[in-house]
């Protein structure tokens, strides 16, 4: 890692010398050309707004001054346009500057020009005025018999001309696609790109010739050729369509591996041809079957090569788009074949959603139409998007327009279930289940040989199978009741009521419950449930009228007047502000503290909010108790009837309105305690599904149905029965996670972001947070390459052999491409993942040897690595390097730091291990290294580093409820409000840069306030909560040791100030 | 079509801009101040592709720096997000390796490889050798 960084520190100097004009620069050229760099330096020192427009006012001043005086070699006029694009680039006008570039490329030579043109092509745009000035350059450039100035000529060209001069280089263009160098030919063709984007008209004649492009023998010049036939043939794809032969052959040669090496990328072949070469089919085939038959083997010789998981989307979007009646089979039988190897969700959940598509749009016959579909159920299962059942059903029901016909599909439906019902020890997906179920229940009656009885009784064994989820056993229990009418004998049935009646599910007891009322009365069963009537509309009374009698007889008996729900959530969230200043009482609730309350929950509040977390808590555990129990009977949700008359658990009647009102409440506070517990796993779908972009719903319903209001009338009755099902089963949910208590929407938010910060802290700060100083001389590695490696490895094998076209994803699972990411991630990055650690400093040096720095925290201690480089060509002898003693700290040598001989140009590194002893603010290590040169003189070099609290600080991860133990136990406390800006007083953004700066652990979120914890090495810890109120953040340190929360207060103060 | 190119720090300084489309000097400060915010909005976890106004970003982020293109509906995203890192590739091989600096001071370097494998918003490049052959031989020029 030294290695590296040390690499870039010592090209540092070169680099400001690299400007220096070569040659003997007289000393005003040399003050000269140093502009760029103090304008380098003054750009990467600015901290202000305010500091940037000084510094560019002065130097555009300067400028206008240097490039219209006469004294301005081209060379300088060279640097002047580098700082002019500067300037450009931060927002300032530098338009007087324009003309100067128009000249530089006219006039200077080479990498002038080049700049010149450079400069125009960032200043002027396609109408600009000056433009015209510059053909005379390019028309002079193009005929030029040096190379390079006919390359920057073609460049410009291709980046910026007016339209109406094209014909004046138009010719001497054209005459550059028979250059013999493919580049100069490449270029060309790009040049009559941009005439082709600026001007059609004036290039139509030399279609031929972008087709002896095409067909050129230099890759480059192939591909230049492609962008214009992919706007061509989007302009019009039939005209091309005899090409589709050339381009298919060309993509099969790319896949193949016939191009040269040096076109793979990250050994896919020329992964960005492809994509276009893709692009160019996918055009060519839409709507056109004899066409896309060309394709077909290409298409699937890609897709083998290809390591699917990586470009699936574009791959499979393809495939999806091109098709049509005729290849469906073949179209859909590779995509299961995909989809029965996929793990990833993303691509199951896509996948699913385009094969049930294209089965629905372009099944050839029903039997082929059930089993995909059956083959998606049993993969998509619970992860698909919800209106594929949805629609699947839809259709069933709604059917087409021939009778029959949908009476077969319907029919072949049900066998096929059957069948599959019948195989031993094989689990369905629940919603594979209810699509069963529903489809069991509504269309069994076609069946001729097997009786309603036997479908039932398959539906019983189901039932009774442990694997179902609750969910789908009322599914179930809604078919069987479907079906009842039409058996003739009623034993399962009987025996299922008898069973279900007293299940302990609500949702369940519910469904039995209507079974066993409907079954005591057939005929009004067979009114309410019709054979093959699920798509009649159903006339809903939604303002419930025929309720009013009940509620005014309600209200005269003095019950309270009906809320709406939102406005009994208002009250309820206005009641319980005070509880969302209670910091800890909350994060409790699920631990050991539950019942009583806990001392800890008070002495922890902030002074307002003890009691009234106490009162929160009890208040909600109240209410689940009373409200719930005399709601839901043994039977089930309590008829109106029965509340008053059969009462079985012998509880005084209580007016049905006033259980409502509590139920009511209950049931609103439970709504946010459980928006609050699914909040994190709900975030963490939504950011799979962000960093994945499903454009569909990351909802988790797993409702067969769907909201009913998507749902078309048709599906009017389904959507009720589901709705109160899931009615109750949030309930019942909810009741399991009221103890979470109640949190504003407000906490929720903080929490999302900080789950997140929290979740890749520990990472992030590896990787660069403590690198912050040298921010600008950082080795351009990639931040998140460690963690796509993990998440690669996990990835799906492919389903193809081969994997040449691993087109989109470098970072493979492959080690292959580890260590190739890795020359640019270097070892730096490797080391990081073990221990963090600061950048190297060079601490001093003199001609023969140099020394740096670094810290390197490891868990239990601060590592000092000192490298010292031999830089003479002499051999060194003795290399000794000491660290003098310094009070407060134990400094402990690893083995081997004496080095008898150090080579010419070679480093050794030297490592100690430091402990302290004491907190402190600020301290120091100073040592020296003594060496031998070819055993005759000795020499010492002294060195010093300052060490800093934070060098010994370490997170401490630890879960609240320890948190709050460990609160209780320290006596050491120390307070402090900090004001802050308000741009930065956001709890996140302080946790995170008390997170990357200091090095705490975030222990939990509550709302607008943070637990952070950390230990001074070796074992001191220290506690941190910190709030934020308006703009000022309160923090309040405990620790055991007396001294270290002053400590960190004061380093805490300072990164604020900082921050 | 790729419609800009921009290289931002940390700090939300650029670092280098391009625009395939003309946009008013003025108005590109403010452009790339958003673009930049939005980037920086997200975490490592989340995607690399963010929908912007009419187009749509990728991104990818090197030690301190951004490198954000901007691009309209037709472009691949997966194709654009490994372009960016083909085109740091050839950044690291050409300056041996590449750290912010090194962009600074060779702006104009960096501009000409960059146009080497764009040009009218289309990755026309993507071959390291021959996207860094004409600056060599530039630099063979000049120095002799």
């Amino acid at each position: 890692m030294s290695d590296i960084v040390e690499k870039t520190l010592t090209a540092l100097p070169g680099l400001f010398l690299q400007n220096q004009p070569g040659g003997g620069p007289s000393a005003a050229k040399a003050s000269f050309s140093s502009r760029l760099g103090s304008l380098v330096r003054g750009i990467t020192a600015l901290t202000s707004k305010h500091e940037e427009e000084k510094l560019i006012q002065q130097e555009l001043s300067s400028l206008k001054a240097t490039v219209s005086a006469p004294t301005t070699t081209l060379k300088m006029m060279k640097e002047c346009m580098v700082r002019l694009i500067y300037c450009e680039m931060l927002g300032y006008d530098a338009s007087f500057g324009y003309i100067h570039a128009i000249k530089l490329a006219q006039q200077g030579s080479l990498l002038e020009k080049r700049v010149g043109y450079l400069a125009v092509s960032l200043f002027l745009h396609e109408s600009h005025e000056l433009l015209l000035l510059l053909v005379n350059t390019v028309v002079k450039d193009l005929q030029s018999t040096n190379l390079v100035e006919v390359c920057m000529a073609l460049t410009v060209v291709s980046q910026i001309f007016p339209r109406e001069m094209i014909p004046a280089v138009l010719p001497l263009i054209e005459d550059k696609l028979q250059h013999s160098k493919e580049i100069i030919r490449r270029k060309a063709v790009l040049a009559l790109y941009k005439f082709h984007l600026i001007a059609p008209n004036q290039v139509q004649h030399i279609h031929i010739k972008f087709r002896k492009a095409l067909c050129d023998r230099d890759v480059g010049v192939m591909a230049a050729s492609l962008h214009i036939y992919l706007r061509m043939i989007k302009e019009n794809s039939s005209g091309y369509k005899d090409l589709t032969g050339s381009f298919v052959t060309i993509l099969k040669q790319v896949v193949g591996g016939k191009l040269p090496v040096d076109f793979n990328y990250h050994s896919v072949p020329a992964p960005w041809l492809q994509i276009q070469l893709l692009r160019i089919l996918g055009l060519l085939g839409k709507d056109d079957q004899r066409t896309s038959e060309l394709m077909y083997d290409v298409l699937d010789e890609s897709l083998r090569r290809a390591e699917l998981n990586h470009n699936v989307t574009y791959t499979l979007e393809l495939l999806y788009r091109i098709t049509n009646a005729q290849n469906v089979t073949v179209i859909v039988q590779k995509m299961l074949e995909y989809l029965h190897q996929s793990k990833e969700e993303y691509v199951i959940v896509n996948l699913v959603g385009k094969i049930a598509e294209l089965a629905e749009k372009y099944a050839p016959d029903n039997a082929w139409f059930i089993q995909t579909m059956n083959a998606v159920f049993s993969v998509g299962g619970d992860v698909m998007h919800p209106d594929i059942p949805n629609n699947f059903l839809r259709l069933l029901a709604e059917g087409f327009d021939d009778e029959t016909e949908d009476q077969q599909l319907r029919l072949y439906a049900v066998q096929s279930y059957l069948t599959l019902l019948d195989v031993e020890n094989v689990f369905y997906p629940q919603r594979f289940l209810q699509v069963m179920s529903w489809v069991l229940g509504e269309y069994s009656y076609l069946l001729d040989k097997e009786t309603p009885e036997e479908v039932i009784a398959k539906l019983y064994k189901l039932l009774i199978n442990d694997s179902v989820s609750s969910e789908t056993k009322a599914w179930l229990i809604a078919a069987v009741t479907k079906l009842t009418p039409q058996a003739h004998s009623s034993n399962t049935i009987d025996r299922l009521i008898q069973e279900f009646t007293i299940s302990l599910d609500t949702c369940v007891r519910q469904h039995a419950f209507e079974l066993k009322h409907l079954h005591e009365n057939v005929e009004l069963m067979r009114s309410l449930l019709p054979v093959d009537r699920s798509c009649e509309d159903l006339v809903v009374d939604a303002s419930l009228s025929f309720l009013d009698g009940f509620v005014a007889e309600g209200l005269s008996q003095g019950a309270a007047p009906y809320k709406p729900h939102h406005q009994r959530q208002e009250e309820n969230l206005s009641q319980e502000k005070v509880l969302n200043f209670e910091p800890y009482g909350l994060s409790f609730s699920s631990s050991g503290f539950t019942g009583r309350q806990s001392p800890a929950g008070i002495s922890l509040g902030s002074d307002v909010s003890g009691n009234s977390a106490e009162t929160g808590l009890k208040e909600t555990n109240g209410l689940k108790l009373e409200g719930i129990k005399k709601l839901w009977g043994r039977e089930g949700y309590l008829p109106k009837k029965e509340s008053k008359t059969g009462d079985e658990s012998g509880a005084p009647p209580i007016p049905q309105e006033s259980i409502m009102e509590n139920v009511d409440q209950a049931i609103t506070k439970k709504d946010q305690s459980q928006a609050l517990t699914q909040s994190k796993e709900e975030k963490e779908k939504q950011l799979l599904a962000s960093s994945l972009f499903v454009g569909l719903g990351s909802e988790s319903t797993v409702n067969l149905l769907g909201k009913a209001d998507t749902v078309s009338h048709k599906f009017r009755r389904k959507s009720k029965v589901k709705d109160t099902k899931s009615g109750e089963t949030t309930t019942t949910h909810n009741m399991t996670c009221s103890s979470f208590g109640s949190l504003s929407n407000a906490a929720y938010e903080d929490n999302y972001y900080l789950n997140t910060l929290h979740d890749r802290g520990d990472k992030e700060l590896k990787k660069f947070s403590l690198n912050s100083e040298l921010l600008d001389s950082e080795s351009l590695t990639e931040l998140p390459l460690v963690e796509k490696f993990s998440h690669c490895s996990l990835s799906t094998p492919s389903l193809f052999a081969d994997n040449n076209m691993e087109i989109f994803h470098p970072p493979q699972s492959s080690t292959a491409s580890v260590a190739n990411e890795s020359s640019l991630a270097s070892s730096f990055l490797e080391e990081t993942t073990e221990y963090i650690h600061s950048d190297v400093m060079k601490v001093c040096n003199n001609e023969t040897i140099s020394v740096s720095s670094n810290k390197v925290w490891k868990d239990d201690c601060l590592l000092m690595v000192w490298s010292v480089t031999n830089k003479s060509g002499l051999e060194l002898k003795n290399a000794n390097l000491e660290i003098f003693p310094a009070e407060n700290f134990k400094v402990t040598e690893q083995p081997g730091c004496c080095v008898p001989v150090m080579e010419a140009e070679s480093t050794k590194s030297f490592q100690f291990s430091v402990q302290i002893e004491k907190p402190f603010t600020k301290g120091n290590l100073s040592g020296f290294i003594s060496y031998h040169v070819m055993d005759t003189h000795s020499a010492q070099l002294e060195f010093s580093v300052d060490l800093s609290l934070l060098d010994f600080i370490r997170p401490l991860k630890i879960s609240s409820e320890d948190f709050g133990k460990l609160w209780l136990s320290f006596a050491n406390d120390v307070k402090q409000n900090v004001k802050m800006s308000e741009s930065q007083a956001a709890l996140p953004s302080v946790l995170k840069t008390l997170q990357q700066k200091l090095r705490l652990h975030i222990v939990d979120i509550i709302g607008n306030e943070g637990l952070l914890a950390c230990q001074l090495l070796p074992s001191i810890p220290c506690l941190l909560h910190c709030r934020i109120h308006a703009d000022v953040l309160a923090l309040w340190f405990r620790s055991s040791c007396s001294t270290l929360p002053d400590y960190l207060l004061y380093q805490c103060q300072k990164v604020m100030e900082g921050s | 079509m790729i419609k800009f190119f921009l290289m931002v720090n940390k700090q939300g300084q650029t670092r280098l801009s391009k625009y395939y489309e003309h946009v008013d000097v003025n108005k590109r400060t403010l452009l790339e101040t958003e673009v930049i915010k939005s980037c920086l909005s997200r975490s490592n976890e989340q995607c690399s592709f963010i929908e912007f106004k009419d187009f749509k970003l990728i991104y990818r982020q090197y030690a301190a720096l951004f490198i954000v293109v901007g691009v309209n509906d037709t472009e691949n995203e997966m194709a654009i997000y490994e372009f960016i890192h083909n085109f740091v590739e050839v950044l690291d091989e050409y300056f041996s390796r590449v750290v912010s600096l090194i962009i600074m001071f060779n702006l104009d370097k960096v501009h000409i490889i960059l146009d080497e494998m764009v040009l009218n918003g289309c990755i026309v490049e993507t071959n390291r050798a021959r996207i860094l052959a004409p600056l060599l031989i530039l630099d063979k020029v000049s120095e002799s």
